[in-house]
């Protein structure tokens, strides 16, 4: 039995390799845009319910914190912006990019998890696909073109959210609260930050999708697939999510 | 066998998986629009030697000729022509269960031919009338037995009318008339389409209606080889048990 050390180290030089296959995978044809569409309506369009409801309630409670924190300050009037600020740069990002790995990364590591043991990839091999195109890569680019337009949406609604709760506490108007809001987001704030999830996006395919091609051991082993899929890809999630906005802060400096 | 030059043919192909050694030093020919049937007991190593065709398990010792290319360490895309030409049937059919029974079927069609959606539909129908699904075309493959989907993967695996099939225990799990309703097609599409088989089976009646050569593994290893006659008459008294205790003649 080699040492754990080995085994780790082994586990993260094949997973690198398919993460790398797969990024590359992503340029080179076939591009099976036909599946590809499929995944994006399957893993984009059916999350907007979660991530939008998510949103309004995220927005919701940042409002009544912000409000909680800048009154000791007399500074009421800045709530609008500051909650725009705070949920574009980082928590409409962070929060969507972890329901997404719940979601789709669950989603992902069961459904090839269970093609693996029923040996539905190596029938697709059998009919002379590619799996490693059909099932992986076409995953990955939904998900890297979904994440982003599903942390958009949790952007617009966390706004409206802060809107609901402010108008109830302070009868502000849409058009006032919207005017504050946006007057103080700038390019820097949301166009880095809404693109980091794209690397999100990649993340919890790519992982989802190694330990879902990886299953044995049955339906036990699809169980554990799609588990290790949400919490590996929600670390690897978190610690990239460190590293990206320092890089965003170095090129955009606060 | 015939002198042409072999469809299928393992050298001397060795696996392993981890510390069990699955097969040793397997060797198999087969010529064209011949019939193969693979026998031996549970866990002998059968099921691999026919992923090994398909390139779907690669030897660890040993290579693998398919038309006389060596698909051994082929590339991906080479590997993809040769697969078209292959039709695999799985042990438990493996159909994609996320789409219906006769999307299953015309997804090859869809794949690789340029048929229109009409032509490929129709087709699709036609192989499962002849496999006895005719009505079954929008039906999900978890609502059908396990039997019908061993005919849908049949039929799926005929839709590109390949010059060899690999079918693993096509008889298993169906009722006696339409096992034999199987064997009858698949001994009319050897005949009438010359197509070149690999069966693994343990049904001997089955066996004897397909195949002209047989070929018995045993611990990963090949016991004896022949006709049916021969294994009848083998000097092992495993196989002889075999091929009695399966319903010889």
């Amino acid at each position: 039995m080699p040492p754990l050390i080995l085994l780790w180290l082994e586990a993260v030089g094949r997973g690198s390799q398919f993460a790398f296959r797969a990024f590359r995978g992503m340029f080179l044809p076939p591009y099976e845009i036909q599946e590809t569409l499929r995944q994006l309506f399957e893993l984009g369009s059916r999350s907007v319910p979660l991530i939008a409801v998510s949103g309004l309630a995220v927005g919701v409670v940042l409002s009544m914190h912000t409000r909680a924190s800048l009154a000791r300050f007399g500074a009421e009037a800045l709530i609008p912006a500051g909650l725009a600020i705070a949920l574009v740069r980082e928590t409409g990002p962070l929060t969507a990019g972890l329901l997404l790995s719940g979601r789709i990364g669950a989603g992902i590591g069961a459904e090839l998890g269970a093609m693996k043991v029923t040996e539905q990839i190596d029938a697709l091999e059998a009919v002379a696909v590619d799996p490693f195109k059909y099932l992986v890569v076409t995953r990955v680019v939904a998900c890297v073109i979904a994440v982003p337009l599903l942390t958009t949406i949790m952007n617009a609604t966390g706004m409206l959210g802060g809107f609901a709760a402010e108008t109830a506490a302070t009868g502000m108007s849409l058009s006032a609260y919207l005017k504050t809001a946006f007057g103080s987001i700038q390019f820097s704030d949301l166009i880095p930050a809404t693109l980091k999830t794209m690397v999100f996006g990649f993340i919890i395919a790519v992982v989802s999708s190694y330990l879902g091609v990886n299953t044995t051991q049955g339906t036990e082993g699809v169980g554990r697939a799609s588990t290790r899929s949400v919490v590996m890809s929600s670390i690897l999630l978190i610690v990239a999510n460190v590293i990206l906005v320092r890089i965003i802060f170095f090129f955009y400096p606060a | 066998m015939s002198d042409e030059a072999p469809v299928v043919e393992l050298r001397d192909v060795t696996k392993a998986f981890g510390p069990k050694r699955v097969l040793d030093d397997v060797c198999l020919t087969v010529a064209r629009g011949h019939g193969v049937c693979i026998l031996g007991r549970s866990g002998t190593g059968k099921s691999v030697t026919l992923k090994h065709i398909v390139g779907l398990v690669k030897p660890d010792a040993g290579r693998v000729f398919v038309e006389g290319r060596d698909i051994t360490d082929m590339p991906i895309a080479a590997l993809t022509d040769v697969r078209k030409r292959i039709g695999f049937l799985f042990q438990n059919a493996a159909l994609f269960d996320s789409i219906s029974v006769g999307e299953n079927v015309a997804f090859p069609l869809r794949r690789h031919t340029r048929l229109d959606d009409g032509a490929i539909r129709s087709r699709a129908r036609e192989l499962l009338g002849q496999v006895g699904l005719g009505g079954e075309y929008n039906a999900m493959p978890a609502d059908l037995s396990g039997g019908m989907r061993k005919r849908a993967g049949l039929a799926r695996a005929l839709a590109l009318e390949p010059a060899i099939l690999l079918a693993d225990e096509p008889s298993a799990g169906l009722d006696p008339v339409t096992a034999a309703e199987i064997d009858a097609l698949l001994v009319d599409l050897k005949r009438r389409s010359n197509t070149t088989m690999v069966v693994v089976t343990h049904n001997i009646p089955s066996a004897r209606a397909i195949a002209d050569q047989f070929l018995f593994l045993h611990e990963g290893r090949v016991l004896e080889r022949g006709s049916a006659e021969d294994l009848d008459r083998s000097r092992s008294p495993l196989v002889r048990e075999f091929m009695r205790a399966q319903g010889a003649g």
